[in-house]
């Protein structure tokens, strides 16, 4: 029994190395959504195509990607193109011109095409704070109803795809 | 000698009045505003760089949650209304003092329960000890 105790440091040096053990290889940087589960918050926000305002009516009738992006974003530039595939494949997202200048924004999407069914601009980044978002680009799966679904938070790829598509169902 | 003095001291001057520019001006109604604003800046997380708060990050979202933080100040808010926003939206992890709940029962209590242990393991020992010197007496 009095032998045992002194394996009491080495059985706490087993636990705590497990712990960590554990948290090795994790993204620091990860943060779940605090918006996972709630209806996209109310907005009003201007439609870049038609100058008018708009609200959570504009928004798709069945799942969609809601993509928040600008030109000064590097990462944005970086996963424009591969976008652009999705919506080929029919895929139905909404963009975000958060913080940017519209006509910046509007001769990048003349350039680059444009993936966007719609493109709403949020120029003060007031929408962006509402949904939680902490830079661009960040992707948020909507339902058909407007709930959020999934949030990812930097490039959108092939392999990030995989999991968004997930959600779409 | 009073050459290199004087050099030093513009030299100094010259950061120093930079530095003040550089400062935020932000204008608050009463000094508790403005202390109000100071402790939630200090006391709430930049969910972009995750280890400084709203008040150290120079992040953009950063500024701009200071900036809502600051109009929220200034329309009458109370902490607990800026304090509930910034959960809302960006989840508890942006609070730097964690609630008290299950998840963070251990954080909170954890120390604590050791603690008691430790004194326990101590006074056990120390009554051990007192027998075995009292019987070898």
């Amino acid at each position: 029994m009095k032998k045992l105790l002194f394996f009491i440091p080495f059985i706490a040096f087993v636990a705590l190395g497990a712990v960590f053990y554990q948290q090795l290889g994790k993204d620091t940087e990860y943060m779940p959504s605090a918006l996972v589960g709630q209806q996209i918050p109310d907005f009003k926000l201007v439609d870049m195509e038609t100058d008018a305002v708009v609200n959570n009516s504009a928004m798709p009738n069945e799942p969609y990607l809601l993509n928040f992006w600008a030109t000064w974003c590097p990462s944005c530039s970086a996963e424009h193109a591969y976008l652009g595939e999705l919506a080929e494949q029919g895929v139905n997202i909404v963009g975000v011109d958060y913080k940017d200048e519209t006509p910046a924004a509007k001769r990048w999407l003349a350039e680059r095409g444009n993936p966007y069914s719609l493109v709403l601009l949020d120029e003060m980044g007031h929408f962006g704070v509402d949904m939680g978002i902490t830079g661009a680009p960040e992707t948020f799966v909507v339902s058909a109803t407007g709930e959020i679904l999934y949030r990812h938070q930097g490039v959108v790829d092939e392999a990030v795809w995989k999991t968004l598509k997930g959600y779409m169902q | 000698m009073i050459g290199s003095l004087i050099r030093a001291a513009t030299l100094f001057l010259i950061f120093w009045g930079s530095n003040v520019i550089a400062m935020e001006v932000l204008e608050f109604k009463t000094p508790e505003d403005q202390l109000r604003y100071r402790i939630l800046t200090e006391e709430l997380r930049c969910p972009k760089c995750q280890n400084q708060n709203l008040e150290d990050s120079n992040a953009g979202i950063a500024v701009d949650l200071r900036n809502q933080i600051y109009r929220m100040v200034n329309d009458g808010q109370s902490n607990e209304q800026i304090v509930d926003y910034m959960v809302a939206r960006y989840g508890e992890f942006v609070l730097y003092r964690p609630v008290h709940d299950q998840s963070t029962a251990i954080l909170w209590y954890g120390p604590f329960a050791l603690l008691i242990i430790g004194a326990l393991v101590f006074v056990i020992v120390v009554i051990k000890n007192k027998r075995q010197t009292d019987r070898g007496a």
